[in-house]
């Protein structure tokens, strides 16, 4: 049978891989020579889930959100990341590979982030673990979000804006990678999604994978299945998406959903729906679907969410598109934020606008009335407090 | 024969100069390696600019960022260099990364740097495995040598498998850095050349990064075949433009 995890080499499909200078050529090998093994281990296993249990607040409630079923006439499960420590999803991958720097013996952390949440959960953990953390962040970024740079000092974060190319996520992404060049022996990256070289894209969904996992026996309990007809989530660099998929990648009967921002509009030139809009090409690593010139030059995607705007998706998510293995499916900003409105509404639950892209399909996307379909939920809308504020006048 | 393998014959030192095609002005590619061939200079690297250099430091990020806001592709490049061949016979070497040669056709890049006359190409984060499995016979069909790197970090097996992979020379980079990030060598940088001359590999050594003046040039170079300036003529080429560039080398050495 076809399997949509990684292969040994890290590639999924056509798409992954390691293409990497020389000199990250030790650091990767490294990590992939041991990642697996140190994941293995039953005192990693047990470390690992007794943080996501007793600091992250594990599992997250599946809910099952009524009066949202009731509008569109399906049953809509909302599986609540949001209610992780520090806001989002991303604190659980930063918990594991805070204990895989650790028993690679690793004294200091690097990380890059976007709108910020991903390097909040990577100052967490550091300060958590006391090892000292840099994070890269793209010069016009820390001007737009603040208070998750405060957050990032306040937990001890030095962090370094990244004053090269668009400034923003992909260049301090490019920092990072920079930094770990330079800094070969004692630094651990931590990547924020499933993007970058093998291996992070399997490790990071591994890491990730505990939310598919919860989804199965919550399901199982409440519905008398494992398995939903649907699952949705939205996709940046695909991480919240790999966890919530992982445990039904190869279970044909469960529908893949992926969401993608389409900014302004796809055909608008101001948009980060990599699916409709990338080539096949190499960023940050990884060979995978991008948006880029004619020329082979990256180019800068948009999107009202800070957390979806990178022009890459993993490379997961492009065999998962290319395969027809996934549904996908793109939303303007206006759709995201009209959704993430209706959510407070009807639910009492102020989303990020990331995960209100993935609440923004119903819509048009018309489900059964007995469908099951979970929404991975993976982030609230703290942080987006202002744009919300924005764009609704409020 | 290829170009590079037979200035590499040569008994001497090697001195290759790295610049990033389209900077300082768009137009500036021909001249400046007509004035490199002239100042002695032995072999070229012609940069393709990117707009991700994850391997760069600050200077050569930069000279790539005005490179392509002044306009440059790989399809402009290829025209500028189109007749290069009637004015120079110094070895030229295309280095950039692998994501713009993909878009232009790994097959067509190679048949139109086989028309134009360049002898070798250098891409960092095109890997060996990849390379030998997918590229090598296209590379080779069209005489084209390519480029491995090395760094104080790689392991004498891997330094051994590129070592056979390699024909021409293995670039062996100076620290682990980016370029133009360390200036300088060390005791680090010491032990490291006298492993490399210890393993007497079939193919030799010409070290970059970190090499900016005649110092670093004989250290490098006291038992490496020969040895690369890149951001350091970069920063000439800021500051003066293409003027002096006989100036810049005769420095050198
Ligand atoms: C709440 C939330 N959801 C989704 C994302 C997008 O990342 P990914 O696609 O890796 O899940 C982010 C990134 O910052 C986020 O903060």
């Amino acid at each position: 049978m076809m399997s949509y995890h990684a292969d040994e080499r890290g590639y999924y499909g056509e798409y992954g891989g390691a293409f990497i200078p020389e000199m990250l050529y030790p650091n990767c090998e490294e990590l992939r020579q041991n990642y697996l093994k140190i994941m293995a281990e039953p005192s990693f296993q047990e470390e690992f889930h007794q943080l996501l249990k007793d600091y992250v607040g594990r599992p997250t409630p599946l809910y099952f959100a009524e009066r949202l079923s009731k509008k569109y006439n399906t049953k809509i499960y909302l599986k609540r990341e949001d209610l992780c420590h520090t806001g989002a999803h991303k604190v659980n991958n930063t918990i594991g590979q805070i204990l895989m720097a650790k028993r690679l013996g690793k004294h200091r952390i690097i990380a890059e982030t976007g709108a910020g949440q991903h390097g909040v959960a990577t100052a967490t953990v550091c300060a958590l673990m006391g090892i000292e953390c840099v994070v890269y962040m793209g010069e016009i970024d820390i001007a737009r979000q603040a208070p998750n740079v405060a957050r990032m000092k306040m937990l001890g974060a030095e962090v370094r804006p990244a004053t090269s190319g668009s400034k923003t996520l992909k260049d301090a992404t490019n920092e990072a990678i920079r930094d770990w060049i330079n800094n070969p022996v004692d630094t651990h990256y931590i990547i924020g999604s499933v993007v970058g070289p093998h291996p992070y894209p399997d490790m990071v969904a591994r890491f990730q994978s505990v939310i598919s996992e919860e989804v199965k026996s919550q399901l199982l309990e409440k519905e008398g299945r494992e398995d939903p007809d649907f699952v949705v989530a939205c996709v940046g660099g695909g991480s919240n998406a790999a966890g919530a998929f992982y445990h039904f990648l190869d279970t044909p009967e469960v529908g893949i959903i992926a969401v993608e921002a389409a900014g302004k509009g796809i055909h608008s030139g101001e948009s980060a729906a990599t699916s409709a809009l990338g080539k096949v090409g190499i960023i940050h690593g990884s060979k995978t679907l991008l948006m880029q010139t004619p020329d082979g030059q990256i180019t800068e995607p948009y999107s009202i969410s800070a957390g979806l705007d990178y022009p890459g998706v993993g490379p997961l998510h492009a065999h998962l598109y290319t395969s027809g293995r996934g549904e996908f499916i793109s939303i303007t900003d206006d759709e995201a934020m009209k959704a993430g409105l209706d959510l407070c509404k009807l639910e009492g639950i102020i989303p990020a606008i990331e995960s209100s892209h993935a609440l923004a399909i119903f819509k048009d996307r018309k489900f059964k009335e007995d469908d099951v379909v979970v929404v991975n939920l993976s982030g609230r809308g703290d942080k987006d407090l202002q744009n919300y504020i924005d764009y609704f006048n409020l | 024969m290829n170009r590079i393998k037979l200035k590499l014959q040569e008994n001497k030192k090697i001195l290759s100069i790295y610049f990033t095609a389209g900077y300082p002005s768009l137009n500036d590619t021909v001249k400046i390696i007509q004035d490199l061939e002239e100042s002695g200079v032995d072999l070229i690297e012609i940069g393709l600019p990117f707009s991700d250099p994850l391997a760069d430091g600050p200077t050569i990020q930069a000279s790539s960022t005005a490179a392509l806001k002044n306009g440059m592709t790989t399809t402009l490049l290829f025209e500028q260099l189109k007749d290069i061949r009637k004015s120079v016979s110094i070895p030229l070497i295309l280095m950039g990364y692998f994501n713009p040669v993909l878009q232009y056709g790994v097959e067509e890049f190679c048949q139109k740097c086989e028309e134009i006359g360049i002898d070798g190409l250098i891409l960092p984060d095109l890997p060996l495995d990849v390379y030998q499995e997918e590229y090598e016979t296209i590379f080779k069909k069209h005489g084209l040598i390519n480029v491995f790197l090395i760094t104080p970090q790689t392991s004498d097996a891997r330094i051994r498998a590129i070592d056979d992979a390699s024909e021409g020379f293995i670039y062996m980079v100076s620290s682990a850095s980016t370029t133009g990030t360390k200036e300088g060598f060390g005791t680090e940088q010491a032990t490291y050349f006298e492993r490399i001359a210890g393993m007497k590999l079939k193919n030799p050594q010409i070290v970059g990064f970190g090499i900016s003046n005649a110092q670093t040039f004989q250290q490098a170079t006291e038992q490496a075949k020969g040895a690369i300036i890149g951001s350091a003529f970069i920063k000439h080429l800021t500051q003066n433009g293409v003027n002096g560039i006989g100036g810049f080398v005769g420095q050198i050495r």
